[in-house]
């Protein structure tokens, strides 16, 4: 396997580190968060508390079987697009970042 | 022009497509045959995926689940959409910055360890055949019912088309093949249920239809649905965890499974490798999901206005007064009946039913029950035998799920055309997914085994040789599963999702989101995992084994064998050494979103 870390002027490497170990704790918030939706569309709503849900109702849908066949796939694709977004900007975020720190080491 | 000849026309211009696309698409590297050269715009690969991914199960099988399982059909919505959300967060853009080709060529680079890729490779293989012999299945259905030739033949012909392109258009050809497919596939699936949706309720809305008052009848179809089953016999439509097989356990234990088993799915993952950076990696995961989402989001109206339709036609029907469907289906054994006495159909959850499906029985064995059962008719229960009671003891109870899908148009007695077009939208569906799976196994063989650990000195015009032989020898094999079923399809394919559940999962994400686990915990994990799973599901469906672990039934049980892969390699791990400082840059640079994309030359990279 071989690296593929861009070639020419390097920062020193403690930024770089600091840097990508930044980037990695903002991502795992995302995941995390996002997570946790996706439990409580999918498994918590569409299938824990289903029976409980039913009682209530949606226009011609019991509440419960509405999360399991309709809500949950609707909340999973929203959960993705939020996803690709916001990793998305954080990976901007990080490239100006890492632009930044090679700048400074040439300046 | 009748139904059959609008059917043939349909297909033959769909395949002619294919086929052009792939004579287009045609390819000379290695590189353009596994990844398409990396070089596929991130809608259309959204496309492919969504293709590659709605295999005949989605497509001829989920719709008829859902419409006879009612609620606990949400295991098959929820579980194969909510993994794509595990796959996007959890294994995506981490894959293609790692940017090779193949799972089990993650697992052996990661984990540094000939015994992990060879693990991960025979799991690959295996979770692939399982799943495409239930895809040769589905074409060998549709071409029997709709083009009047055998299963076999159809089967035949499927795996013909298939080799055609796939050898011949590598990735990139199977790639654009696959955006076409989903074209066809998915106005198969919506225009009928959009039709039958405004005829039923009037909405033009399929998922708002199915929330709807029937026309002329002022009650909500749902809660006819439900008064229809609780007069029959049958568990409530939306009420959930009714009978003792879909209790709160095995409902999540199923979802789960199906959703890491997406997750865990070879054939899914690769395609992340086919676009270009980390950040159309995502992109290309939501496109996906959106186009699954248009179908997934139809199924269930589709499923609810067919278990409508089913009791409608037949219901309290007279031999004479049955619809042609019925006839045409009766012929293939999909659907029987076998009256009580009094003439007219009754379709029931319990000992009053008389509609079976004649299942694995050949002609011959359900000839006889039918006239042993009209003796039993005829000398008033003195002799014979109440086929009833042989075909119930047997599991045969209802229609066969499969052809809910293509019979519903019929029921519902929409256009010729219409019906044609749901033949061709099968076989498109069947035939995406059997072509992205062929390509993993060849690539698993020519490039895991005779490249990374048989012959590395292999150039690229062996290595593509090798890779189009195994295609070959692959659809071979997987033409015999389809003449030769395993189970129906739904089933199978259920089987392959648990055993990736519980070998691939665990072993990537710890691999990408833990420094510390080496080769030796992750791969003890996937072995435990895979026997464990397929112990189970091989001990309960063929040899009585009872479902010892907490009543949990075979499809659920990759969850299991999930967390036990997760405890074996967790629990292990402080046990074993570390993964070495090469290992340790890897992971950084999967992790590192920076310098992935064209700088990325799989094949002129030094070393490898």
């Amino acid at each position: 396997m071989a690296d593929h870390a861009p070639t020419g002027n390097q920062p020193p490497n403690s930024k770089v580190q600091l840097a990508l170990r930044g980037y990695w704790r903002a991502n795992m918030r995302i995941m995390a968060v996002l997570l946790c939706v996706w439990a409580i569309a999918g498994p918590v709503c569409g299938i824990l508390l289903a029976d409980r849900l039913n009682q209530f109702r949606l226009g011609g849908f019991p509440l419960g079987f509405w999360f399991a066949q309709q809500g949950s796939i609707i909340v999973f694709v929203v959960l993705i697009l939020g996803y690709a977004l916001l990793m998305n900007r954080l990976d901007r975020h990080h490239h100006d970042e890492l632009q930044r720190l090679r700048r400074d080491a040439e300046g | 022009m009748d139904v059959q000849s609008w059917t043939t026309l349909f297909v033959g211009l769909s395949f002619s497509l294919y086929l052009l696309i792939a004579w287009v698409c045609r390819v000379r590297d290695t590189r353009g045959f596994y990844v398409a050269g990396q070089g596929v715009p991130t809608i259309a690969n959204g496309m492919a995926t969504a293709a590659d991914w709605m295999s005949a199960a989605s497509f001829l099988s989920m719709a008829g689940l859902i419409s006879t399982m009612g609620y606990a059909g949400g295991v098959y919505l929820m579980g194969w959409t909510g993994g794509y959300v595990l796959l996007a967060l959890l294994l995506a853009p981490y894959l293609r910055k790692f940017g090779h080709f193949t799972v089990p060529d993650f697992i052996g680079d990661r984990y540094n360890s000939t015994t992990a890729r060879v693990v991960a490779l025979i799991a690959a293989i295996f979770i692939s055949f399982v799943y495409v012999a239930g895809q040769m299945r589905g074409v060998g259905v549709v071409f029997s019912k709709f083009l009047g030739v055998g299963i076999e033949r159809g089967v035949l012909i499927g795996m013909v088309i298939v080799f055609i392109y796939a050898t011949l258009g590598g990735m990139k050809g199977i790639t654009w093949t696959q955006v076409a497919q989903y074209w066809v596939l998915i106005t198969a699936f919506l225009i009928p249920t959009i039709a039958i949706s405004i005829k039923l309720t009037g909405q033009p809305l399929p998922q708002v239809g199915m929330g709807s008052p029937l026309v002329g009848e002022g009650v909500h179809l749902l809660d006819k649905l439900d008064e229809i089953h609780r007069e029959f016999g049958f568990n409530s439509y939306t009420e959930p965890f009714t009978g003792s097989k879909w209790n709160r356990l095995n409902v999540l234990c199923t979802t789960l499974a199906l959703m890491v088993g997406t997750a865990g799915l070879p054939h899914v993952i690769v395609r992340f490798y086919t676009v270009k950076t980390v950040r159309a990696a995502r992109w290309s995961a939501f496109w996906a999901l959106f186009f699954i989402a248009l179908l997934y989001l139809t199924a269930p109206a589709t499923a609810a206005f067919a278990r409508y339709y089913m009791f409608d036609s037949l219901q309290g029907k007279s031999e004479a007064e049955l619809p042609g469907w019925y006839h045409k289906w009766n012929d293939i054994g999909m659907v029987l009946w076998l009256d009580d006495g009094d003439g007219r159909v009754c379709y029931s959850g319990d000992d009053r039913n008389e509609l079976f499906r004649g299942g694995n029985l050949s002609t011959a064995e359900l000839g006889k029950i039918a006239s042993e059962h009209q003796v039993w008719l005829l000398t008033d229960h003195d002799q014979g035998a109440d086929g009833r009671g042989v075909l119930r003891s047997k599991g045969l109870s209802g229609p066969d799920r499969d052809i809910i899908v293509l019979a519903t148009p019929e029921m519902a007695e929409l256009a010729d055309w219409i019906i044609a077009l749901v033949a061709a939208g099968g076989l498109a569906a069947a035939l995406s997914t059997a072509s992205g799976l062929l390509l993993v196994i060849s690539s698993s063989v020519a490039h895991d085994f005779y490249y990374r650990v048989i012959n590395p000195q292999a150039t690229e015009a062996q290595r593509l040789l090798v890779g189009r032989a195994v295609i070959g020898l692959a659809v071979v094999i997987a033409g015999l599963f389809g003449i030769y079923p395993p189970g129906f399809v739904g089933e199978v394919v259920a089987f392959a999702f648990g055993l990736a559940a519980a070998s691939f999962f665990p072993a990537i994400v710890l691999g990408i989101f833990s420094t510390r686990v080496g080769a030796v915990p992750a791969t003890l994990g996937m072995v435990i995992g895979l026997v464990f799973t397929g112990g189970y599901i091989i001990g309960n469906r063929f040899f009585d084994m009872p479902a010892w672990c907490f009543g949990i039934n075979a499809t659920g049980i990759g969850t299991v064998g999930m967390l036990i892969n997760f405890a074996v390699t967790l629990g292990l791990t402080p046990l074993c050494k570390s993964p070495d400082e090469k290992t340790r840059r890897l992971i950084e640079s999967i992790r590192e979103p920076e310098g992935a994309g064209p700088a990325v030359q799989i094949e002129t990279t030094p070393g490898h």
